[in-house]
């Protein structure tokens, strides 16, 4: 459910230092803004801190920061970006989400219009996700010591007895799972750079992902790993799991789904889509047995349509992520050395 | 992908490769300097050598625009930018590239210079003209690829009258490293580098067409094959240059004909023309001075030649020791034999320039093919 927003007279304003300052405007604020959108029980009891009722089971707490440029982009913005990323992370763990809490750094001169849509923004996807942010925090930084606003949320969640899910069980043998096509989000943001603008239809697949966790956990318990390839794209993720698990893996470059306006943008920049960060897609480890049940669940889901197999974990001191080329050639699969493009989440 | 897919068809590879290990001839060695970089990428990238037979075997060359910059002038770009207080523009693969004391431009850039990493040279004129107060100095690198856009930066400041705008000018050329590497001893005297045919530049001969490359065939007794950067391109035009090789041909020979014309790209040639001129001589990394190898800003847009604009210091410009680049770039060495490989020298922790650039044959060989080393020592453990 989102709220109509505040009062035209404000929408014309700017945030500043007095927003942060602990006095009238600040309470005014965070009442007429962050809690007029994101209004739920436990917000709106207006305590410091949040109290929640215990659930049994495994707590997962994750973090992220979120400074992404532009904040508004094809297909989302850094209010969903920093509901969704931070679910995704809990999610990972096979956990259910059960709460959120979100911090603003916000930069004086920052227009408050842009601050209540990101702020409805957040509201509209924890409203989707059904995951509330249960307390906040706000401070205001002098013009050019930010970047308009920087979000960090913190999100909590409970897994269910029997799902065991940790990059310590990836094995040899097992088989690599990835939920859909690769660079989406990258390549999104990459477009609207600035001295970089081209045209394309791509949008983010900024997407939360514990609905699609939740279908694959309650067909596959023994499911080994989960991980969401997020900056340095599904290359990192993967070499980061080879590395943890002193495993290596082998991959088919052409099982692995590349949107023809990704690859084409790829080959323009000169980027590989395996270094391309993705928002809204997940990677997963599974015993062979489990392969084809996990990849029949994940395609009937929405967020898992073009689900693939797209390689095995192979044993390999070396801890080397190589792929079979479109060609049939074999080559190593290597982290993305530097940085490819700053601020993308 | 049209016009690319059906350049990495897997089918079309098998069939190419079946053609190319029923040309090879058991009793002799093909080897092929592939000149340019994209090349030496595409080799690796696709794993085009798992494809061809044990005698056929790639030469990298030098064709690696960041590569074969000097350390001498990277640190004069590094002084511009430092002590001329101005806004160095740079190509992104140029940042990390180490100079003297591993001094590079993101090191330069992190100390405060302003240094902005651009992707065209029209980038570089927008932002002259976003700062007007500021001197703004586009750092130009490259083979006869980049060389028409700087052209077109600096007539189209011109034009504008962009007073602040300038250019450092390394623009290079490809005929010349070629010439150079075909007589170099090493090639010619000492037989230590066998090079039986060359890989032509694509891109480059987009520009300047095939007709440069006659002279080598003809006076060096070398086939040529222009060849496209996809790996099909690479393979078919390995096939054409075995089948002159064993024919006892040595013409040059156009597989890239989708792009490349005898003649080359005559409007292109004629803004170069217009802007540019030859230097005398100049010094590259690995090849050492070379003459007419490089171009130079004519005297009609000398306001915008940023040599002239700005007074660089004499200075003792050093590769960092046992670094291998230039031993690499000549096609000496493999970067399997520097000592720096894989130990100190990573794409995260470069020490020479061949393993920053994408197109640089050490970063071909350790981002995409460190399993071969792998594949190597478990050999050599079997055989002990």
């Amino acid at each position: 459910m989102t709220v109509a927003p505040s009062d035209p007279g404000r929408r014309n304003g700017t945030v500043d230092m007095v927003h942060g300052g602990g006095g009238r405007a600040m309470a005014e604020l965070i009442k007429d803004l962050f809690q007029r959108h994101l209004s739920n029980p436990i917000l709106d009891q207006g305590h410091d801190a949040a109290l929640l009722e215990a659930e049994p089971g495994k707590l997962v707490v994750s973090t992220d920061g979120h400074v992404i440029s532009p904040l508004f982009f094809p297909g989302g913005d850094i209010g969903s970006l920093s509901v969704h990323g931070t679910l995704n992370d809990v999610a990972m763990a096979g956990a259910r989400p059960l709460c959120l809490t979100a911090g603003f750094i916000l930069e004086e001169g920052f227009p408050l219009a842009d601050l209540e849509r990101i702020v409805m923004s957040m509201a509209s996807a924890a409203s989707q996700t059904g995951v509330p942010v249960v307390t906040g925090d706000t401070k205001v930084v002098e013009k050019g010591k930010g970047d308009g606003v920087f979000i960090t949320t913190t999100g909590l969640g409970v897994v269910p007895h029997g799902v065991e899910i940790s990059v310590a069980r990836a094995k040899p043998g097992q088989a690599i799972l990835l939920s859909g096509s690769i660079g989406d989000h990258g390549v999104a943001i990459l477009s609207k750079r600035e001295n970089l603008e081209f045209e394309t239809e791509i949008l983010s697949d900024c997407a939360a992902l514990h609905t699609l966790v939740a279908d694959m956990v309650a067909a596959a318990p023994d499911i080994a790993v989960l991980r969401d390839p997020t900056r340095g794209g599904l290359a990192a993720t993967l070499n980061e799991l080879a590395r943890a698990a002193g495993v290596g893996m082998h991959l088919d470059e052409t099982a692995i789904p590349v949107k023809d306006d990704v690859s084409a943008a790829c080959e323009l920049l000169g980027l590989d889509p395996l270094h391309v960060a993705n928002e809204g897609k997940l990677v997963c480890l599974c015993e062979q047995a489990d392969a084809g049940k996990l990849l029949s669940v994940m395609q009937a889901h929405p967020l898992g349509r073009d689900a693939a197999i797209i390689g095995r974990v192979t044993e390999d001191e070396a801890r080397l992520v190589e792929m079979e080329t479109e060609i049939g050639g074999l080559r190593v699969v290597d982290w993305l050395s530097g940085e490819q493009l700053p601020r993308i989440c | 992908m049209k016009y690319v897919d059906e350049f990495r068809d897997r089918d079309l590879a098998k069939s190419i490769a079946l053609g190319i290990r029923q040309e090879a001839d058991p009793g002799r060695t093909y080897n092929l300097m592939e000149f340019c970089g994209g090349h030496t990428h595409a080799i690796f990238r696709y794993g085009v050598k798992d494809l061809m037979p044990e005698n056929v075997r790639f030469v990298h060359g030098p064709g690696c625009p960041v590569c074969v910059l000097s350390v001498r002038r990277l640190d004069d770009a590094v002084e511009i930018a430092e002590r001329h207080n101005v806004i160095l523009c740079t190509y992104g693969d140029m940042m990390r590239v180490p100079g003297t004391k591993q001094r590079s431009l993101i090191k330069a850039k992190a100390a405060g210079a302003d240094i902005r990493m651009v992707y065209s040279t029209m980038d570089a004129l927008k932002i002259a003209r976003d700062n007007t107060g500021r001197q703004v100095v586009f750092f130009a690198i490259g083979f006869e690829t980049t060389t028409p856009p700087t052209a077109v930066a600096i007539i189209q400041a011109q034009k504008e009258g962009l007073s602040n705008f300038s250019v450092f000018c390394n623009h290079v050329l490809t005929p010349s490293a070629i010439g150079h590497i075909l007589a170099s001893p090493e090639v010619r005297d000492l037989g230590t580098v066998r090079i039986d045919g060359f890989l032509g530049p694509s891109h480059v001969s987009s520009v300047i067409g095939s007709e440069p490359y006659e002279f080598f065939a003809e006076e060096f007794g070398k086939p040529v094959v222009i060849a496209g950067f996809e790996p099909l391109d690479v393979m078919q035009s390995t096939l054409m240059l075995m089948r002159q090789i064993n024919e006892g041909r040595h013409e040059v020979e156009n597989e890239y004909t989708r792009v490349v014309s005898r003649e080359g790209n005559l409007k292109a040639q004629n803004l170069v023309s217009q802007v540019f001129e030859l230097r005398q001589s100049f010094e590259w990394r690995g090849l050492g001075k070379v003459p007419y190898s490089a171009l130079k800003i004519r005297k009609d847009f000398a306001e915008f030649d940023a040599e002239k604009r700005f007074e660089v210091t004499e200075k003792v410009s050093r590769e960092v020791k046992s670094c291998e680049c230039p031993a690499i770039l000549r096609g000496v060495k493999k970067p399997t034999d520097c000592k720096l490989f894989g130990t100190v020298c990573t794409p995260d922790n470069p020490m020479g320039s061949c393993m920053v650039s994408s197109e640089g044959a050490c970063a071909a060989y350790w981002t995409y093919g460190r399993y071969r080393d792998k594949a190597r020592s478990s050999r050599q453990e079997a055989a002990a």
